[in-house]
């Protein structure tokens, strides 16, 4: 079925929307001038926004320190996102339900401000209560992280489960399988996807957060977007671009190479699946 | 999975998570309700208790309302609340109106083009949203590319002022969150069934008639999922006004920010917290009810 010019020329409007401030962003990058929008033709293109945030020390101790929080906050919050996304399409009705269900979706909504300020308050209330944690810093940056991007796994993996019946599953325990034995044999495969992709999120989700770490950060611990945020506050300036610009490109990199992997490995599996229903035959 | 249901390790497995949340989610939501009946006071931490102690014993309890009665005196946060509803409000109306010809356009593609227009519509998401936002103030600016372009064209002789404005704001959350809008649309429009319009075309329906009688009704659930996301969190949005947005006319999400940064009253911010919940409880609670129902549907 076709769509209408209307949608379709709406569609190219909006990619262009889309697309055109990175572009021009990434263009400016390579500007001479000082003046970030203002084209100097004469001296451009040029490498020098590189070369001075390449050698930019505080920017990056923030980008290694951001690397490292959101590799953390990732691997956190997909233990736990995976045990609630697996809890809320596989283990039935149970006493709390809809509590744990609330206390998942919410996160994804919730304005960063709130989110921000009531772990802040937490965390000073624990250290009065019980001494810990001990001030402010990577820690409480990365306990914020774990806690709002876990949500965000767990509505992968439960919509990733909602896709499968459980007659796999109910199999295998039928034949005898431990449930630990089916984890790990049958629903840990079939969520692999959905794991790496909730990796992936998460990761993003607590690299690019300003918000919620500018309230649980310590003095001493200044995370990537907490630098950019307070350079652009001040205005436009032209190493940020080139900055935006490498960003961009491990980015599409990244996706590029992901979605490779993840064709190559639904491609096995159907293959699998297929010789397995072969040999039955 | 009767085994699994009856099986020792299960409560374990599910306290884990439950108790993370309940201690990193819910509490927190006790604590900040709490402190913002605290009086100010200049110490770490920098508000009162609430309840006195006197030898071991709790003796009285002082409830401080000032606060909430300072946020209703005050013309500030009013203003504030109601200029986030407002923009917040504008915001997701234009995310929809961009957002629901191009979702159709793609749900309507073949599969091919489908999935590499999704990439396109997601792949943004997966760069830097401060940076994204930050794109623009380059291209609003008294002297950024948009003017430039405008003046080289001759269409304006004098450069216009985009930045910190409405404008500015209104653009910037549409760019940042038209994903959130496209998503769920998608989700819905993908799901019809193709054979709905094409009885319509033969009863003699006009594609425009059998739009707005068949694919809208169906899409209202993408519609109402899709308006949520962009519209709970964009009303504390906190970066987009800050960099693009007016001086003159704060968004309640500064308003918190600056309260506790700058003035450092913990008590009012918490207060001004409080109220955006009371603001955005019957939103959030619907949109939970969709993705609820979005992700069960499917089983």
């Amino acid at each position: 079925m076709k769509s209408g010019y209307f949608s379709r020329t709406g569609l190219v409007i909006g990619l262009a929307f889309l697309y055109v401030p990175i572009l021009s962003m990434m263009i400016f990058s390579f500007n001479n001038s000082r003046l970030v929008t203002v084209w100097d033709a004469a001296h451009s293109p040029t490498f020098k926004w590189y070369v001075s945030l390449l050698s930019n020390g505080p920017i990056l101790r923030a980008a290694w320190l951001s690397i490292r929080v959101a590799a953390a906050a990732a691997t956190g919050a997909v233990v736990l996102g995976t045990i609630v996304g697996i809890v809320l399409a596989r283990f039935g009705p149970f006493r709390g339900r809809t509590l744990l269900s609330a206390m998942t979706t919410a996160p994804l909504v919730m304005p960063e401000v709130i989110t921000g300020l009531s772990l802040l308050l937490l965390f000073v209330t624990l250290e009065q209560l019980i001494g810990w944690p001990r001030g402010r810093g990577v820690l409480t940056i990365i306990l914020a992280h774990i806690t709002f991007t876990m949500s965000y796994v767990a509505v992968v993996i439960q919509s990733r489960l909602a896709g499968f019946d459980e007659s796999l599953e109910e199999a295998a325990m039928d034949l005898g399988a431990r449930p630990v034995t089916v984890f790990s044999r049958i629903t840990l495969p079939l969520i692999i996807p959905a794991i790496a992709s909730g990796w992936l999120l998460a990761f993003t989700l607590s690299w690019d957060d300003v918000v919620v770490s500018q309230f649980v950060a310590g003095p001493a611990s200044t995370t990537l977007p907490m630098v950019i945020f307070s350079k652009v506050r001040l205005g436009v300036s032209p190493d940020v671009n080139a900055l935006a610009t490498l960003m961009v490109l491990i980015v599409a990199l990244g996706i590029l190479i992901s979605s490779v992997w993840m064709r190559a490995v639904t491609k096995r599996r159907e293959r699998e699946s297929q010789l397995a229903i072969a040999a039955n035959q | 999975m009767q085994a699994l249901r009856k099986h020792a390790g299960r409560p374990i497995v599910i306290a884990v998570p439950y108790l993370w949340l309940v201690v990193l989610f819910l509490v927190p939501f006790v604590i900040v309700f709490k402190i913002s009946f605290s009086e100010t006071r200049l110490a770490m931490p920098p508000y009162a208790p609430l309840i006195e102690w006197r030898d071991g014993v709790p003796a009285a309890v002082k409830l401080y309302f000032a606060n909430y009665r300072f946020l209703f005196t005050d013309r500030l946060y009013i203003s504030a609340y109601l200029y986030s509803l407002k923009v917040a409000a504008v915001s997701t109306l234009w995310c929809l109106v961009i957002g629901y010809p191009m979702t159709y356009a793609i749900a309507r593609s073949t599969i091919v083009w489908r999935n590499l227009l999704l990439m396109l519509i997601v792949l943004p998401f997966w760069t830097s949203f401060l940076l994204r936002v930050y794109a623009w103030i380059g291209l609003l600016k008294n002297n950024g590319v948009i003017n430039n372009v405008l003046l080289a064209l001759g269409v304006i002789h004098e450069p216009l002022t985009l930045m910190q404005t409405d404008f500015a704001v209104y653009v910037g959350i549409v760019y940042s969150y038209l994903p959130f809008m496209i998503l769920p649309l998608y989700a819905n429009l993908e799901k019809h069934d193709p054979t709905l319009l094409e009885a319509a075309a033969d009863l003699g329906a006009r594609p425009w008639r059998a739009f707005v009688r068949v694919t809208l009704p169906l899409s209202i659930p993408g519609i109402v999922a899709g308006s949520l996301l962009v519209f709970i969190p964009a009303v504390g949005e906190y970066v987009i006004p800050s960099l693009l947005g007016r001086t003159d006319q704060l968004m309640i999400g500064r308003v918190l920010s600056d309260e506790f940064f700058a003035n450092r009253d913990w008590p009012v911010a918490s207060a001004v917290a409080i109220l955006m919940l009371i603001l955005l409880v019957v939103p959030i609670m619907l949109f939970q009810r969709v993705q609820r129902r979005e992700l069960e549907a499917r089983v």
